[in-house]
């Protein structure tokens, strides 16, 4: 019996598009552009100007806030731009833009850093920090601060293989063919924690990379155990897959650490492996690129930076005029105003739909089926929450912890009658916390 | 590829099922109708004429009300078929047309359009509709012998009437059928509550196609089946006596398609088995102790009135409401 949680939804998984296609090297673009902000967190301060030549692996930008990963330049040229350009997420936010002298000049810095074994555990941290690794499975939150706020509490580590977002098999392409990579982060991730063992998740839809692994792993001696999952959105969600794996749950507001547990993608596993043994910070990665208006789905590696227009033509360009562009996955990607938009850390997934993907009403109506209440991972009722976010009644949402919404999409897709519901959960959240806030502040003119 | 082009930019998630709420009003409207099909062999073509009648009736006055109070035109959603496909079920074959235009009316503008329409009811419109009907009781308790064909047209006061088998419960007896002429739905009753086998049927389709949960039928027919087998009467044997209540009047109807309108049912797992197992304690209370052979109508809309206070006390838990120490956390 394949492990799970409460809840979830099944969507057409659509991966078979891309499954069987192995990655191929997108060339590097005459020029990249690199936002400031890739992760969770302070963005980074630009350290090179206009005119500065760079080189492949150099650093060119950081942040001393503490939750924040500097970020590298992917080729070796020259800087032409510092200013703000469209970002994914909508707005104009800070970038160098760096042309490309197609020399891929390796920078200094850029050099093994020793065995696993030499290292100490604050040197690996370091490294992992000075790589500008971040979560890859799509929330981008700073790797060493994840693993420095879990130091000493955390008992079991779970590698996230779940990839339960439709269409993307960027992950699992990367288990088939470069296990290794993944493995030796696990490694050096079980060093850090100082723990003889980790799990790694993944779910019953890539038996043969499981497969793969066990190869490399025999089950019965490695101290690296691989447990398969129920293949159900949002399995890799971190609280589901913790829930799935411990059946531990996190309490509300609190870290996976609290529950003695630390997850970690696949995908920042292999950016941790190569930047200790190769010196090599993040600055390339997997995209799948698919969706029904994208002529040839593939799996690309490319460099941080690339316009996705290049993405879409080495995929062998539009089969029919797109409607609307995500990045990440249907379920949670965002979607996107244009084509020029580079790839960023977070990139696993670049989707274009044609317009009959979209599911709209022309007045969403509740019919109170309850299928959200049975879909929600989180046990959260979004029938009655979205009743109160209608009429704005804050301490009832408060009451229904609309706070705990992980803004999976669970709800919104199995809503027959096309109800906003995530969208409105997500403003929700943010109302409430205003909401609380002035009724802190009046408590305190009073 | 021009790059000027405007891309739609919305809010994850992109996409959803294929089911949408005309598509679920459409399977219930499958489900019903074998259950009109026999009705029709049963009672003649009047059957399906007063089907008929109750449905244009329901749209009509959805569209009147909608078009009045300037709002959107929500007929397009199938539920007003629904609720003249029930209304119509829950009245006698023998009944004049003008009494389900009476019925829809109530169903539809008062029970319904009021309280803001689809979703918003809280009672199930059809089921307070024929309560409203009860207004005229010699209509509403007359019931037909089956395979003498009502008039399509003119007066049905001459109709050859029979007593339902819930008569004979209610007077401690069991009817003088088989088992399975019960189920089959050979005797007297409302026009679409007779035959418990095609509404099964019609209930195992909504299952399978996850329309509905088994949740609701399976604790209301359930809690009425051990409640009958425990507590016989008339001296029969106890199993007999559970299943010529629970294949009797409208409890197969009820518990299929009336109890789990999605409106006037709880939306938590709990609270779900709560209603169906109250709507089955109070069938059989009413049927074992009140002035009215059947207690079905009047268990799911007293039941319906509970909704709100079920969904409370059955909320889900929060995820991660355990104690630390029961969520996993290491020793300290």
């Amino acid at each position: 019996m394949a492990l799970t949680f409460r809840g979830g939804v099944y969507p057409d998984e659509k991966k078979d598009q891309t499954r069987k296609k192995q990655f191929e090297n997108v060339p590097a673009p005459a020029s990249v552009v690199i936002p400031m902000l890739m992760h969770v967190g302070g963005p980074c301060q630009p350290i090179v100007k206009k005119g500065d030549a760079v080189r492949m692996g150099q650093k060119i930008g950081d942040n001393v806030a503490p939750v924040s990963a500097p970020i590298h330049s992917p080729i070796s040229g020259k800087v032409v731009a510092v200013e703000p350009r469209l970002h994914p997420n909508g707005t104009n936010v800070m970038s160098v833009v760096i042309e490309n002298d197609y020399a891929d000049t390796l920078d200094d810095t850029v050099s093994p850093r020793g065995s696993v074994e030499s290292l100490s555990a604050e040197d690996l941290l370091a490294v992992i920090r000075d790589a500008g690794i971040v979560g890859l499975g799509g929330a981008a939150f700073p790797t060493h601060v994840k693993i420095s706020s879990g130091l000493g509490k955390v008992d079991t580590l779970i590698i996230n293989c779940a990839e339960c977002e439709p269409y993307i098999t960027s992950g699992h392409r990367a288990l088939l063919e470069r296990p290794e990579e993944m493995i030796g982060g696990v490694r050096i991730l079980m060093k850090i924690f100082k723990l003889d063992s980790a799990i790694i998740a993944i779910e019953e839809n890539k038996l043969d990379a499981v497969r793969v692994l066990e190869k490399v792993l025999p089950q019965r001696s490695s101290p690296i155990k691989i447990k398969v999952l129920k293949t159900k959105y949002p399995q890799g969600g971190e609280k589901q897959i913790i829930y799935a794996v411990t059946k531990r749950q996190v309490p509300p507001g609190q870290l996976p650490a609290a529950v003695g547990c630390a997850v970690f993608n696949s995908d920042t596993c292999a950016a941790i492996h190569n930047a200790v043994t190769t010196g090599m910070p993040l600055i390339t990665r997997g995209v799948t690129v698919s969706g029904s208006a994208i002529a040839n789905p593939k799996n690309l590696i490319c460099r941080i930076g690339t316009p996705l227009s290049d993405l879409v033509a080495a995929s062998g360009g539009f089969r029919e005029e797109p409607y609307k562009l995500i990045m990440g996955g249907p379920m949670m990607g965002v979607a996107l105003p244009d084509i020029e938009i580079p790839v960023i850390k977070a990139t696993n997934a670049f989707l274009a739909f044609s317009q009959d993907e979209d599911k709209f009403a022309s007045e969403p109506t509740c019919i109170r089926c309850g299928r959200c209440v049975e879909a929600c991972p989180m046990n959260l009722m979004p029938v009655y929450m979205y009743m109160y976010y209608q009429k704005e009644m804050f301490p009832e949402l408060d009451r229904l912890n609309v706070a705990d919404c992980i803004e999976c999409g669970s709800c919104s897709y199995t809503c027959p009658g096309r109800l906003f519901l995530t969208q409105s959960f997500r403003v929700a959240k943010v109302r409430l916390a205003d909401y609380k806030k002035t009724l802190a502040q009046r408590k305190v003119a009073n | 590829m021009p790059m000027d082009k405007q891309f739609v930019v919305s809010s994850s998630p992109h996409g959803g099922i294929a089911e949408d709420t005309r598509s679920l009003m459409l399977d219930v409207i499958i489900a019903l109708t074998p259950a009109l099909i026999l009705a029709v062999f049963f009672f003649g073509p009047r059957a399906l004429a007063l089907t008929l009648v109750s449905v244009a009736s329901c749209i009509a006055f959805e569209f009147l009300y909608r078009k009045l109070m300037k709002k959107s035109v929500s007929i397009g959603d199938l539920s007003a078929v629904v609720t003249g496909m029930l209304l119509a079920f829950n009245v006698p074959a023998s009944a004049p047309y003008w009494i389900v235009v009476v019925g829809a009316g109530f169903a539809i503008i008062i029970v319904k359009q009021l309280y803001g329409g689809l979703g918003k009811n809280f009672m199930n419109p059809a089921l307070a509709a024929r309560v409203f009907l009860l207004s005229w009781p010699g209509i509403m308790t007359t019931w037909p012998k089956v395979f003498e064909m009502l008039p399509l047209t003119g007066s049905t006061a001459d109709v050859v009437t029979a007593a339902t088998p819930l008569a004979s419960i209610k007077a401690g007896t069991l009817p003088d059928l088989t088992v399975m002429e019960l189920m089959l739905g050979q005797h007297g009753g409302c026009l679409g509550e007779t035959s418990a086998l095609v509404l099964l049927l019609g209930g195992l389709y909504l299952v399978l196609r996850r329309v509905i949960s088994p949740r609701i039928p399976l604790c209301y027919i359930g809690t009425v089946a051990l409640l009958t087998f425990i507590f016989p009467r008339g001296g029969v044997s106890n199993l007999n006596w559970m299943l010529y209540n629970v294949f009797s009047g409208g409890l197969i109807l009820g518990a299929v398609f009336m109890a789990t309108d999605y409106a006037t049912s709880p939306v938590t797992k709990g609270g779900q088995i709560a209603f169906g197992i109250g709507c089955g304690l109070l069938t059989v209370f009413i049927r074992y102790f009140g002035a009215y052979p059947e207690g079905v109508t009047f268990s799911i809309l007293i039941m319906n009135a509970c909704v709100w206070i079920l969904d409370k006390a059955f909320r889900p838990r929060r995820y991660g409401a355990v104690s630390l120490k029961k969520a996993g956390a290491k020793d300290e």
